[in-house]
């Protein structure tokens, strides 16, 4: 029987047919996918990467919201220019917690994955409510609205009780305060600021869109832009042990 | 199991004059879960905890309220009997459902093109995004990519298949509501999805942006298609399962392991739209792009060579060129697409080996890809001269010439150094719409020019000069779209990488984009072209189905073999 009268078998027996179908592609996805949650080198070993604060946790889903992954990256690549412009190359590390990751795969802004720390927090509220004030040549849409619109303090801790079920290691202590935190971190005034910055090492509290009250979403945006890429000191980073 | 039922039907009929009608099971069973439905969506609506998931949940009651009365109503009006598999011999083609899907792939395809022409211009003149969230690119842009690919190109597919799959096996389509809930559900996904990124509904994992409820149901509207089209294939009344089944198969059953393991996501709540997916970082990187190439490998691909395989051998009426090469080529595509994903990932945290293994089997599959090309082009040996006649079969030739080219230019992008350049710039936009306009497009034009006359039973097109002017206008736009797309790509790619002789980076990020602007206009305006081409066949269309002649039906002696 030639080899091709043996193919008739998958053209007379649909069964036998989807068999087949369901083998050959499940084996790419095996092979390049199933190592990824074993292989010990997948992600470096990295201080101070930490999940993040309920502001920041709220920042970024307006992130996602809005859709801002679609024109800015958030993976720098060992590329000599990239780096000089950006920073340093991105871990993986640093998006381990990042349910779903934001790496991008367009710039038609730029990369953001080391944006923390670089502008003001005037220059993020200008910006975001009208770019083309601050960078005349801009195509970025205005978020005015950002500003009007309060987050939610009362829900945030559900939304971190879901991420560690996925497996975020938020611990008890942070989701019983997340609602508290969340307010602490937009105002430097809180009480609750000292408590809520010994459980997020690194966080930041300052009155992100200079307005009192309850945190806006512009507040919530602004503390996740800031925190970016400033979580890994890459001063004491050992990139040799994680050359890989 | 339908034909035995209507078998059964037909004898009771002779022995009793008048049969007493009841409702089949399905049509109980099927008001019956949605009444249920439409219940718990009320309640849904009213707990929600934000108000786009209240909206979608009152959309669910509303379409399931509909979907009851549409069961019942059909039940009053249809005779007792359904409508049988056979009659006097030949397959009872069942056209409803293609009829709908047709209709929504024209209609999805307008709307999205129009979409990407506004997008399109909010890159070039920012002040059209109007700084309201509804109508910001970040939102618009998911609304774009979905209503081209799923509402226009999947609803092509759904139509095409049930058509194919019918003609193939002589046998009518399996089940009686079944293909009705296919096409009408999978247009609601689109109606969920779509309105929801609007809203601001997304998990942000490029083309399966949709939220945990949508999957939910569009699941299970899939797992009804296969079930549909499996059927159809079981009941088939030809020996050999044609090779367009094949690669429709392959498209709808990778379509649900990928759907499935991109997409497992944990809500934060039952009564809100809001859930965070299982794989983080690294992990959800490869799983999205796993996912997102093999959308394209086997949604925009597979589910399009379907429509080669039959359509072009059909219009061109000349056998498929080799029945080897096909084997060949089927298998080896759907074994090596599934690969390539790591090469959306080049120098990105990603493990070097997972990007070596994508890139090397990335550029293998230019082989099959081009096998298959062979394949549907060769189709035409001895029939060439009917490109000058027919504007039909030279737009669906004209789509594999495109297919060639970007599955040229998809392996040449995955090699990493093109790739260090290509990567994050327009070109990959260009790349993409060379295949989505050119293939994708161009194919479902075809297939569509084809199948409406074919699904409504008429002599033929309205107007084969207006498909010549679809043609050639939206070729123009083609051209323009990539060419634009090519250059600034390039051009910006180069920009970033550039240095002074001092040894600095010579452009800042913004007058790259500042470079961008007049590619921009050019680019839009070769959208806009796209569109206006697709809204001549829109007329085009609307004016066969209205006032064209009904085709005489042959008698069953003259009928040539499907």
């Amino acid at each position: 029987m030639s080899f091709w009268t043996r193919h008739q078998i998958f053209e007379k027996n649909s069964i036998i047919l989807i068999v087949g179908i369901l083998l050959v592609i499940a084996i790419g996805g095996l092979v390049e996918i199933t190592p990824l949650f074993y292989l010990k080198s997948t992600i470096e070993a990295v201080d101070g990467v930490r999940p993040y604060t309920p502001l920041e946790l709220a920042g970024r889903n307006i992130y996602v919201r809005e859709g801002c992954y679609l024109c800015h990256s958030q993976m720098i690549r060992p590329l000599r220019d990239e780096v000089e412009r950006y920073g340093h190359f991105s871990l993986a590390a640093e998006s381990m917690y990042d349910h779903p990751f934001q790496w991008g795969s367009k710039r038609t802004g730029p990369d953001l994955a080391r944006v923390g720390a670089k502008y003001s927090d005037d220059w993020h509220v200008t910006h975001l409510t009208n770019p083309r004030a601050i960078v005349p040549q801009s195509v970025m849409p205005g978020y005015p609205f950002l500003a009007q619109t309060e987050v939610d303090p009362d829900t945030i801790a559900d939304h971190m009780r879901t991420l560690r079920t996925v497996g975020v290691p938020y611990t008890d202590d942070q989701i019983a305060n997340a609602g508290a935190d969340m307010k602490a971190q937009a105002d430097p005034d809180n009480a609750g600021s000292d408590a809520f910055t010994k459980r997020y090492a690194k966080a930041v509290v300052r009155n992100f869109d200079g307005k009192t009250g309850t945190p806006t979403e512009m507040d919530a945006l602004i503390a996740y832009l800031q925190m970016l890429g400033t979580l890994v000191d890459f001063k004491i980073y050992n990139e040799k042990a994680n050359l890989r | 199991m339908v034909s035995g039922l209507v078998f059964f039907r037909k004898r009771i009929r002779m022995s009793q004059p008048s049969i007493s009608k009841s409702m089949t099971s399905g049509e109980s069973g099927l008001a019956v879960v949605f009444a249920v439905t439409a219940f718990l969506c009320v309640v849904a609506s009213a707990k929600a905890l934000d108000a786009p998931f209240a909206f979608h949940a009152a959309l669910g009651a509303a379409a399931s309220l509909a979907a009851v009365f549409c069961i019942i109503n059909r039940y009053f009006e249809r005779p007792a009997a359904l409508p049988p598999a056979e009659i006097n011999g030949r397959p009872n083609y069942n056209m409803g459902p293609i009829k709908f899907s047709s209709v929504m792939a024209m209609f999805w395809g307008i709307a999205g093109f129009l979409v990407g022409l506004i997008i399109a211009s909010q890159l070039a003149w920012p002040a059209l995004n109007f700084d309201l969230p509804w109508t910001s690119f970040g939102r618009l842009r998911p609304l774009h990519t979905s209503a081209v690919i799923f509402a226009f190109g999947g609803n092509v597919l759904i139509a095409t298949s049930f058509y194919v799959v019918q003609k193939t096996c002589r046998a009518r389509l399996a089940g009686d509501l079944a293909p009705w809930f296919v096409v009408v559900g999978y247009n609601f996904f689109i109606l969920i999805a779509g309105t929801g990124y609007l809203l601001g509904v997304t998990q942000s994992k490029e083309y399966a942006e949709p939220e945990w409820y949508a999957d939910l149901w569009l699941t299970i509207v899939w797992v009804t298609y296969l079930l549909v089209f499996l059927g159809t294939i079981i009941k088939r009344k030809e020996p050999h399962i044609f090779v367009a089944n094949w690669f429709y198969l392959a498209f709808i059953v990778t379509i649900a392991v990928l759907h499935l393991g991109n997409n497992p996501a944990l809500p934060v709540s039952v009564f809100g739209s809001k859930s965070y997916v299982a794989w983080g970082g690294i992990q959800d990187a490869m799983f999205q792009w796993w996912y997102g190439h093999n959308a394209v490998g086997f949604f925009l691909t597979a589910g399009f060579l379907a429509i080669m395989y039959y359509f072009i051998p059909k219009r061109a009426e000349r056998p498929i060129y080799s029945y080897r090469l096909s084997i060949i080529h089927f298998w080896a595509l759907i074994f090596l697409y599934i690969w390539a994903g790591p090469h959306h990932l080049h120098y990105t945290a990603l493990p070097d080996w997972t990007q070596t293994l994508g890139m090397t089997f990335s550029i293998m599959l230019w082989m099959p890809s081009w096998g298959g090309m062979i394949n549907g082009l060769m189709t035409l040996s001895g029939a060439w001269d009917k490109l000058r006649t027919d504007p039909v079969l030279r737009m669906l030739v004209v789509s594999v010439a495109f297919y060639g080219m970007s599955t040229f230019e998809g392996p040449m992008m995955s090699i990493k150094v093109v790739n260090s350049l290509s990567h994050y710039t327009d070109w990959t936009i260009g790349h993409v719409h060379s295949g989505a306009l050119g293939w994708v497009g161009f194919v479902s034009f075809g297939a569509l020019y084809c199948l409406v006359p074919w699904a409504w039973n008429l002599k033929g097109l309205y107007s084969l000069k207006l498909v010549n002017w679809h043609f050639w206008v939206a070729t123009l736009g083609i051209v323009l779209y990539i060419s634009a797309m090519w250059v600034s790509g390039i051009l910006q790619g180069l920009m970033w990488r550039a240095y002074t002789s001092l040894g600095f980076l010579e452009y800042s990020f913004i007058e790259t984009v500042e470079a961008m602007h007049p590619f921009y206009i050019i680019r839009a305006a070769g959208g806009a072209l796209f569109l206006i081409g697709a809204l001549i066949m829109a007329y085009n269309l609307w004016m066969t189905v209205r006032v064209g002649e009904q085709e005489v039906q042959m008698p069953v002696a003259l009928q040539p073999a499907e």
